[in-house]
């Protein structure tokens, strides 16, 4: 039994996507930690080859292997203090058809030498999506798999399946996905619409249905990553339309990344200081200059102001996107394992896992 | 902060022989901004600039009067133009662009029957690369057209800085390579390769049939086929544009934020260009949080605020309304004290990251340009983002 419900309860597959430069991979990676808690086992996969995962970690570059990279948080206070796992995957498109050559037709040694011969680079780029359907397809296969001397029921799992590692014997209880960013999530997802004008029939195809079965199923949300700025929250709210416009799919939560912890409450911030009791207090603080400390001590609260209301009606166009939202505080140190750990934690905090 | 030269924006800006400036960098660190300040900052003073962008944040288009992409370059209007500059601006449309180079370089028959040919709609819709590739063309298109003195081209957003140069050499590749005339002409292909290779070449047609499925490769054969002519034409203008970008009239401006990924993307691009001689102008460091004018340290400010809320957690209940004033003042200063010293934390680490940058490619001239508070949204804030860039330190 899980400890307490979740905003996501069913969900196994959590795809995570967000514009550039929003810690999308530092969210995936945090969200991962954050549900591999109680014992379960969390497989974390990078879709686009920047290695971004290994660097947050401090891991070399991760292969085309799952490996376990971190241990998730004990929980005392349910009375098993016992992490999960979190296993990392880097997803290539040429690896992706390697296995997929492997695992459906039994064909690595040909795979090997079609690679050599630049076959498999041709191959995952001549055929548009292809490359797109193999690595959705990965992510899909590991969140069906079983875990080894179960069998899996044809036509995949019925939604609401139990989650426990124990009850339902899949290999991972989630499988997070740190997806393209949202410009191109909709297209990457919607695997079947994009080889349908290339394959009509056969086993492209019938690979890329069985991945929308998995993608288009309650079984998946797709969580945006958004900073509190313009162009990153437009880009949500285009990213959620377009999800939503598909069939089947289910927007999961809007994590806002980087979000400055609140210094000053919104009345300190309304009207101009009294330029003179600062000073006062200044002095009393032991500073010196504090007429002109206190003059740009009060340009810079103007600043601030001016950012946090900004802020405020970002947060509120989020807001009316209707869906979970989860605020991560700004970690101005950098992202080191200690700071996904305490993400992690903000995550749990809020429900998100 | 750094002994790296000074990147003076306004020296490329003027300098009438640079016809391109490329902004590159990775996603997020505001390219797009970049290349439109630059292009209306270029434009007032007496260049006629076209910028190219790819698919730019909506407002920041309609800044510029963009309301449509419509693949054309489309004057703006209300600039300064006392300098006799002008400015246009277009949004990449990448399908019409291929369109375009099938329409040019095949018979109406031949063309029609491309355009009308599934795989041709995705490759020329979905591809990753394509995008790439076709800024690329149509920069070489702008450039050959002659009818602007300076572009300055935003490349496409995607992960890495590098699939700009990479993706065209890619699509070129495919479109032109050894493996996809085997795959036209399977019967053929045991003539100029020998025995050991056809054996092995079967092997491989039929794992791909086996893999894609037969009417998937007949479709891309059908394709290929009907491209085959124009394999030629793509890889002369792919080599030529690629020429273009090598050539001193071009300048490559790399965009990045003062954050280890930014950097360490703008830090393999610069040494992609180096390799590949084409011409550096310098680093655009954007969005820099500067100290501004109060030069109170972070451990200062903080010791004073702590002193501060010592006072007044330790001091006595405020009764009346001088002592609540007092109160409201020491409690406002704290934080503001905070605040600063958070700011000043922000910009040590911002230096540190940056200056692992600048050690590592000490020669590379570099601009810092302060974060602003708004994100822009009309040409008065494009020239106020341009001003920054001029501004020197």
């Amino acid at each position: 039994m899980t400890a307490r419900d979740t905003d996501w309860d069913g969900v196994r597959l959590h795809v995570v996507t967000g514009k550039g430069g929003t810690g999308k991979t530092t969210v995936a990676a945090a969200l991962a930690l954050a549900l591999a808690h109680a014992g379960r086992k969390v497989l974390l996969i990078e879709a686009e080859g920047r290695q971004g995962i290994a660097r947050l970690f401090d891991r070399p570059p991760l292969p085309y292997a799952e490996r376990k990279i971190a241990i998730g948080p004990g929980e005392a206070d349910d009375g098993r203090d016992a992490g999960g796992d979190v296993y990392a995957l880097a997803i290539d498109p040429e690896g992706a058809l390697l296995d997929y050559l492997q695992m459906f037709y039994n064909l690595r040694g040909v795979g090997n030498a079609l690679n050599k011969l630049g076959m498999v680079d041709f191959a995952t780029t001549i055929a548009p999506g292809l490359a797109d359907v193999l690595v959705t397809g990965k992510a899909t296969e590991a969140t069906r798999r079983r875990q080894a001397g179960t069998a899996s029921p044809p036509g995949g799992d019925p939604p609401g399946t139990p989650r426990s590692k124990a009850q339902s014997g899949f290999a991972y209880d989630a499988v997070v996905l740190d997806a393209p960013p949202t410009g191109r999530i909709g297209r990457f997802l919607n695997v079947t619409a994009e080889v349908s004008g290339l394959a009509k029939v056969g086993p492209v195809r019938a690979h890329a249905d069985s991945v929308a079965n998995v993608i288009k199923s309650p079984q998946t949300a797709v969580h945006f990553v958004s900073t509190l700025e313009e162009m990153p929250v437009q880009e949500t709210l285009d990213g959620i339309a377009e999800i939503r416009a598909i069939p089947g799919m289910q927007v999961g939560g809007i994590v806002i990344n980087m979000a400055q912890p609140a210094m000053l409450s919104r009345e300190d911030l309304k009207g101009p200081p009294d330029l003179a009791a600062m000073a006062a207090a200044l002095t009393a603080a032991g500073l010196h200059s504090t007429d002109a400390l206190a003059a740009e001590l009060a340009d810079e609260l103007a600043g601030h102001a001016r950012h946090v209301e900004l802020e405020d009606r970002e947060r509120t166009d989020i807001e009316a996107a209707g869906q979970p939202v989860y605020e991560l505080t700004l970690i101005p140190e950098g992202i080191d394992l200690a700071a996904l750990h305490r993400l992690a934690a903000e995550l749990r905090d809020q429900g998100a896992a | 902060m750094t002994t790296n030269p000074q990147l003076d924006i306004d020296r490329i800006i003027d300098d009438r022989r640079i016809r391109i400036v490329v902004c590159c960098g990775s996603g997020g660190v505001g390219k797009t901004t970049t290349a439109a300040a630059i292009g209306l900052r270029a434009a007032e003073r007496g260049r006629q600039v076209c910028v190219l962008t790819v698919d730019p944040a909506r407002r920041l288009a309609q800044s510029m009067g963009l309301s449509s992409l419509d693949n054309t370059p489309r004057l703006v209007e209300g600039i300064d133009d006392e300098a006799g500059g002008s400015l246009h601006a277009m949004m990449l449309d990448m399908k019409r662009t291929f369109d375009e180079i099938v329409e040019a370089h095949s018979d109406p028959t031949r063309a029609a029957q491309i355009l009308a040919n599934p795989f041709y709609q995705s490759l020329s819709s979905s591809f990753a690369g394509t995008q790439e590739y076709m800024a690329m063309e149509k920069l070489g298109q702008l450039r050959r057209s002659d009818e602007w003195d300076l572009i300055v081209v935003d490349t496409p957003p995607s992960r890495s800085a590098l699939d700009f140069l990479d993706a065209p050499e890619r699509l070129g590749r495919f479109l032109d390579g050894r493996l996809i005339r085997l795959l036209t002409s399977p019967v053929k292909a045991g003539r100029p390769f020998g025995r050991m290779l056809n054996a092995g070449f079967s092997m491989m047609t039929g794992a791909m049939t086996k893999v894609l499925g037969g009417q998937l490769l007949r479709d891309a054969q059908t394709f290929v086929t009907a491209f085959d002519t124009m394999f030629g034409g793509f890889r002369e203008r792919a080599d030529a544009t690629y020429k273009l970008l090598q050539a001193p009239g071009t300048s490559f401006l790399v965009v990045a934020t003062p954050e280890p990924d930014a950097l360490r993307e703008a830090s393999y691009f610069v040494e992609r260009l180096d390799e590949e001689r084409m011409p550096l102008a310098g680093l655009l460091l954007n969005r820099v949080h500067s100290a501004g004018s109060c030069r109170l340290s972070a451990a200062r400010s903080v010791g004073a605020a702590e002193t501060l809320e010592t006072m007044i957690s330790n001091g006595p209940l405020a009764t009346d309304s001088a002592a609540r004033d007092t109160l409201a003042a020491q409690t406002l200063s704290a934080a503001a004290l905070r605040l600063h010293a958070s700011r000043m934390n922000l910009g040590e680490r911002e230096r540190r990251v940056a200056g692992s940058f600048m050690s590592a490619h000490p020669a590379v001239p570099v601009v810092e340009v302060p974060a602003l508070p708004d994100d822009v949204h009309d040409l008065a804030g494009l020239r106020r983002v341009g001003e920054l860039f001029a501004a020197t330190q």
